[in-house]
């Protein structure tokens, strides 16, 4: 059970639960208590600067002076925008190159790992980690270094006697840096597949061999379908958090998004217009773009699952 | 378990009939025996090699915190020809504050975040788990999507909002959200296990005349410690790695957490003194790696059952 298919069972039928006939008598005042913080914060955290931030979006406004009202500029001005539209560029990039990669490599250790391999625990562990620590700052420094100048890949290479670029400051790599981050936090994406493949049951396999299917034919036919609502959920996932992207991009190029913009990812130069400039109706229309993109994407996700997804139910 | 070191050589796949009975092979299957065993050391080796490969930049990093500045840009290697403690108390104190400074600082927000999720995460997923409400599926729903919606769309506004009640630079933006279960992904996963609890139970007790206070109480929260402990252990590593929110809220250097803090080594030291630099990374990521090695049986299971980042 995953939020993914949770939602994906709201709309359609309704699932064999039994409802009760009557409201049980005082759960309606017990809920209210129960689920007040969260509406509390529901109303005051999350909808409510929502709906202030949709209305700073049609707005000029710097924090110092009150809120002026400007119709669409903003939005109009986001699509004259080439900084935008680079980090736009730069974003979609690295979301459709790197995300496939990671979970490439997540599904093919899954297989790797799946069958019951003596010492399975650590190797997890060891794949895992990454994915548990690749989102901080440390990490992140620790990528400006490894691929700098003077970095330890360039004095690796320069083993082999091979001569290194500065990979994080020449604009054509600095954004490859930052996708071979993400490939290497494919831990997280690969427990899921391991937990899916292990709820795939033994008879299928079973059945596929007495009707002769080889090992490469019950992969293809078995062990790919039945996997089908697994990839999904962790592309959905994968994909929502990769446009997000923010600390690594901030850390590893200083905060500039550079070099030449190369690493400006969309949340930075969203960043950069509301809290650096303070622009911040800007920022506010920008941030209503990437909730739409998301929210886009997510959809064209949903209904395109229904030629892929093979769903057991 | 342990009869998969006797062969390991079928592309992957659940055994299939014939393949279990070649795993028990009659003891005197000599050759393919053989065979098998050396294929299985290979992929041990490729696995092993791989990982390796993996966590060499974060076994080097460790490496060089010991080693003096000079040799660090020289050295691929792993082990220090020459040792030093200069990194750690250098880069303890490289910034305005000693590290311990920053390192309080996380952990104040990561302790009142941890109270906020438990309590009031657990405290929601019970209503959705247990009480007929009007409109519960509609909330619900609500909930489930609040989880997908980006930081980025309401930040703006959360950044006017607490600076207008003078909480900028206060750990109050970070944790007052919390203990408003902002992060539903945790009042999802208490639902699940909920979920899973027999009902029976609390209608037995409220047949004894319990209040959904008491069941919630003495029944719910008591049989629910692997999904508290999975919260807890997430809620630990997310609001410890956490930047872009912490970056925005706290901007006075005495108010940086550990992540701020380290952002500015880049601006405060020159770019020679990666020493310190990695040293101070590492004590950075001392807690998560301690959190992930005595949770490690949490953070699968919470991973797998429910999928997340």
């Amino acid at each position: 059970m995953s939020v993914v298919s949770e939602l994906r069972g709201m709309g359609g039928k309704k699932r064999g639960k039994r409802q009760p006939s009557a409201m049980r008598k005082g759960d309606g005042k017990a809920a209210a208590i129960f689920l007040a913080p969260w509406f509390i914060g529901l109303f005051l955290i999350t909808a409510g600067p929502m709906i202030a931030s949709a209305y700073l979006s049609f707005t000029d406004y710097s924090l110092l002076a009150p809120p002026e009202w400007i119709g669409f500029d903003n939005y109009t001005r986001m699509f004259e925008d080439p900084r935008l539209i680079n980090s736009l560029k730069v974003t979609f990039l690295y979301v459709f190159i790197s995300v496939p990669l990671q979970l490439a490599m997540a599904l093919a250790l899954a297989l790797v790992l799946d069958r019951g391999l003596r010492g399975l625990p650590i190797y997890r562990s060891i794949y895992y980690l990454p994915s548990l620590l690749g989102g901080s700052v440390a990490i992140a420094l620790l990528w400006r270094q490894v691929f700098g100048a003077d970095g330890l890949v360039n004095s690796v290479l320069s083993v082999f006697g091979i001569e290194g670029e500065g990979w994080v400051s020449h604009p054509d790599y600095a954004l490859g840096t930052l996708m071979v981050l993400n490939v290497w936090t494919f831990g997280a994406p690969m427990i899921i597949f391991l937990a899916g493949l292990r709820q795939i049951p033994q008879m299928y396999y079973e059945a596929a061999s007495i009707d002769g299917a080889g090992k490469w034919r019950q992969f293809r036919s078995v062990t790919i379908p039945l996997l089908t609502p697994i990839i999904f959920f962790n592309l959905i996932l994968q994909l929502i958090g990769a446009f997000q992207t923010f600390t690594q991009a901030y850390v590893v190029s200083g905060g500039t998004g550079g070099p030449a913009d190369s690493t400006m990812f969309y949340t930075l130069y969203l960043y950069q217009k509301g809290f650096a400039s303070l622009d911040m109706g800007y920022a506010s229309a920008m941030a209503w773009l990437l909730l739409a993109i998301i929210a886009g994407m997510t959809a064209v996700n949903f209904l395109a699952s229904k030629y892929w997804v093979f769903y057991n139910d | 378990m342990t009869d998969s070191a006797v062969r390991n050589d079928a592309p992957p796949s659940k055994p299939t009939l014939t393949e279990v009975a070649e795993r028990y092979p009659e003891p005197s299957g000599k050759p393919s025996q053989w065979r098998g065993r050396t294929r299985s050391i290979l992929k041990h080796a490729a696995l092993i090699g791989f990982g390796l490969v993996m966590l060499y930049p974060l076994l080097w990093m460790i490496s060089s915190s010991f080693k003096p500045d000079a040799i660090i840009f020289r050295e691929p290697g792993l082990i220090p020809t020459e040792f030093t403690w200069d990194n750690y108390t250098d880069g303890w104190n490289a910034l305005l504050h000693p590290f311990d400074h920053y390192l309080l600082n996380s952990a104040i927000i990561v302790f009142g975040s941890l109270i906020g999720n438990l309590v009031s995460c657990s405290m929601a997923a019970y209503a959705f788990a247990r009480l007929e409400f009007r409109g519960r599926n509609l909330w619900f729903a609500i909930m489930l999507m609040s989880i997908m919606l980006p930081i980025h769309v309401i930040i703006v506004p959360q950044y006017i909002l607490f600076s207008s009640l003078d909480w900028i630079n206060t750990f109050l933006p970070l944790i007052v959200p919390k203990l408003l279960a902002t992060d539903a992904f945790f009042i999802f996963l208490m639902v699940q296990f909920f979920r899973g609890i027999p009902r029976e139970l609390d209608e037995a007790a409220r047949l004894d005349g319990c209040g959904h206070g008491r069941i919630y109480f003495k029944i719910m929260l008591p049989l629910s410690l692997p999904a508290l402990a999975t919260t807890a252990i997430f809620t630990f590593i997310w609001t410890w790695n956490d930047f872009f929110s912490q970056l925005i809220f706290l901007t006075r250097p005495d108010m940086y957490t550990v992540p701020v803090a380290l952002r500015t080594f880049i601006d405060a030291t020159s770019e020679s003194s990666w020493g310190s630099l990695f040293a101070m990374s590492i004590v950075s990521l001392i807690p998560i790696f301690l959190v992930f090695l005595f949770g490690q049986k949490y953070l699968v299971k919470g991973i797998a059952t429910t999928g997340l980042k």
